[in-house]
């Protein structure tokens, strides 16, 4: 008896709180909205995105042969889709610094004398690849043994095609394959994300949660003031947490550091500005901690999936590119793999150096155009 | 000739189909203390919010300190001090840093900002705990500090928003001979409370309710003009002598103090304890009825009675 009546009681102060709880949650209406957006947004978004088969890398051609058998390895190339051309070179040298720069992922190299080759069974041509992606170095990989379907109806053919590579591959930067190489300088880009953007997200909505704004905009401060006041300290914090990451990943996991370091540090400094810009912005549009929080969590989820850190950006269908090209993590993740891993300087990546620096100064214009120092 | 801090003409706020401040005219005489007394949500903060250029008035003009608000509001922050309703100095940094922190935010050089910051830790009887975190501070402390921040660079015109909702008498007394100390340095002191004692202290009140302004003068001279008479009753049953003395069209209100009740009687009722003996002869028996003093409460009822829901 005595019993049931606690059980009773319990499930009624249950029961109040739950109701309290769904009663709150509807009034929050951003966080609401969030509870629909995040899983439909994010399951369509990825439901496409996620694409293991890479296809269209764009890659350079080097034909130092002129011969139709050159045009005819072209064409078979072109006709697997695996690759794209997008550029030819005179010269190798040329096509490695496209390399380098992270304009293509591979260049065909084929040779002056690629007749006599075919005739003494060599490779015919040499691929040159950026191993650093592995998915992206595997799937020009799969290219090596491809049967050249023009020349089967010849009688040369025959014998080639029983003669086991097509290709001869020169793996730069990677030669071991190895997916830590690749994933460390990445990681980089997603933890700083991940920080810096809360950081500065929750910064503002909590001086208004604790009553400090109600003080701020009735001393001289300008918003822009706050603004960077309000940033400079996190990019101490970032520049730690990238160097704690690149070290450890040098020291446990062999990750080479081949370019400069103050090149490094330049575009990390870049990058750092760009996210805590994102998490200001965030700042002005959230009431609460919560919804700062949950804003947070949408924009790191595509920043993961999207920027390239996990799949290869070319293996993307064009709209998941698009988002790609917006997210600050895109273009810190191509300029730190081409500085730690391929040996670029900033110079060589610029497009990417000035879309962050551009994103940082627009950001913060906007960050501090909306926040008023008014109650109105 | 008294110079005037701050005026306002027909200053009218509203938020949606809300007015908060109706037709508000203010003149607020430079060097003085001045209160706004009134209800929660009559329209006190926002009236502060307005003067201070926080908020953007619907229509109506404000001058302070001889400048336009808000148009000149950024140019203004420089000149007054501003203490919310809510602590909202920063609870994670020491009393020490909070006041760095304003003085740098004002521009203060080292030399003087060191200066000030020594005295107003001496004036608000901080020294001892200057190392303390805010947040652990108890709430008569936290008031000292809001006001040493808020005084720091030595503001024209200082504006308190119910700076002692939180604060036990004692504390509110001693805040009080801070705001004295200030007026008599030649600060203007714009304060708003529900407090009568605190409105009693002012060198002038307004009373708000609804957003429209009651009454506006000396605490002394409105309630030589209240115009009702107040007259305490003791006895028993006071409770249901209230309920039936408010029947009547002539008692304003009846409040219970204590062993007496204290009821306000329209002006033009002459000999009102006579009047009252007569009129409820049945309940008078055994009671004595003396006639008072109006107090401020009396003047505050008065007032905004009429309008209240």
């Amino acid at each position: 008896m005595n019993t049931s009546a606690n059980v009773r009681n319990s499930l009624q102060r249950i029961y109040a709180i739950v109701v309290k709880e769904l009663r709150q949650l509807s009034r929050d209406r951003p966080t609401f909205g969030m509870i629909v957006m995040i899983p439909l947004i994010q399951l369509l978004l990825f439901g496409f995105a996620i694409n293991t088969n890479v296809r269209n890398l764009p890659v350079a051609l080097v034909d130092n042969s002129h011969s139709e058998i050159a045009r005819t390895i072209v064409a078979d190339l072109k006709a697997t889709q695996v690759v794209r051309f997008i550029q030819n070179y005179a010269k190798s040298k040329e096509a490695v610094a496209a390399l380098t720069r992270g304009d293509v992922r591979a260049a065909l190299i084929i040779p002056k004398d690629i007749a006599q080759r075919l005739n003494d069974e060599r490779p015919l041509a040499q691929w040159v690849v950026d191993g650093s992606d592995t998915m992206v170095g595997n799937a020009i990989f799969g290219l090596k043994n491809m049967p050249l379907s023009a020349l089967n109806s010849q009688t040369m053919a025959s014998s080639y095609n029983a003669q086991k590579s097509t290709f001869e591959m020169t793996i730069f930067y990677n030669p071991e394959r190895r997916s830590a190489i690749n994933i460390v300088p990445g990681l980089v880009a997603i933890i700083l994300t991940m920080t810096m953007v809360l950081f500065t997200s929750a910064a503002l909505v909590r001086e208004r949660e604790r009553g400090n704004l109600e003080l701020l905009i009735t001393t001289p401060v300008k918003p822009m003031e706050l603004m960077i006041g309000k940033i400079v300290p996190y990019v101490f914090v970032g520049l730690i947490q990238m160097s704690i990451i690149l070290g450890l990943g040098h020291l446990i996991f062999d990750v080479p550091i081949s370019g400069r370091l103050d090149q490094l540090f330049l575009a990390a400094l870049v990058f750092i500005s760009a996210s805590l810009t994102l998490g200001m912005l965030i700042s002005t549009v959230a009431k609460t901690q919560l919804q700062a929080m949950q804003l947070t969590v949408f924009l790191l989820i595509p920043s993961i999936l999207l920027s390239g850190f996990m799949f290869p950006y070319e293996g993307m269908p064009r709209l998941a590119q698009w988002i790609a090209e917006i997210l600050p993590a895109t273009h810190f993740i191509r300029l730190i793999r081409g500085i730690v891993l391929r040996a670029a300087t900033l110079a060589d990546l610029w497009p990417d150096l000035v879309w962050l620096i551009s994103f940082t100064l627009i950001g913060l214009l906007v960050a501090a155009k909306r926040f008023k120092k008014r109650l109105d | 000739m008294t110079t005037i801090a701050i005026e306002t003409q027909g200053l009218t706020h509203r938020f949606g189909n809300f007015t908060a401040v109706d037709n508000l005219n203010l003149s607020i005489p430079a060097k003085t203390i001045y209160g706004f007394l009134g209800p929660n949500g009559c329209g006190k903060s926002t009236s502060m919010r307005l003067i201070t250029g926080l908020l953007t008035p619907s229509s109506g003009k404000i001058h302070v300190l001889g400048m336009d608000i808000p148009q000149q509001a950024e140019a203004l922050r420089l000149r007054i001090g501003y203490m919310t309703q809510k602590f909202s100095l920063y609870e994670d940094l020491t009393v020490i840093e909070n006041l760095h922190f304003v003085a740098q935010i004002y521009n203060l050089n080292p030399a003087i900002s060191k200066r000030r910051i020594n005295e107003q830790l001496a004036a608000y009887e901080l020294n001892e705990r200057s190392t303390r975190l805010a947040g652990s501070l108890s709430g008569g402390q936290r008031q000292r500090l809001a006001l040493a921040c808020a005084t720091l660079h030595k503001p024209e015109l200082l504006i308190l928003d119910e700076p002692t909702s939180a604060v036990d008498p004692e504390n509110r007394r001693d805040f009080w001979e801070k705001l004295f100390d200030l007026c008599d340095q030649g600060t203007t002191i714009l304060v708003s409370t529900h407090y009568m004692d605190e409105a009693e202290r002012c060198h002038g009140i307004a009373i708000l309710e609804s957003g429209v302004k009651r009454a506006d003068g000396s605490p002394a001279q409105l309630m030589k003009d209240l115009g009702a008479q107040v007259v305490e009753i003791d006895g028993d049953n006071l409770r249901q002598l209230k309920l039936q003395l408010t029947g009547n069209s002539n008692v304003i209100s009846a409040a219970q103090q204590g062993t007496h009740l204290r009821v306000l009687i329209k002006e033009n009722i002459e000999q009102p304890q006579h009047w009252l003996l007569q009129e409820f002869a049945n309940v008078m028996h055994g009671r004595n009825l003396t006639l008072v003093r109006p107090s401020l409460e009396d003047l505050f009822v008065h007032c905004t009675g009429e309008g209240r829901q």
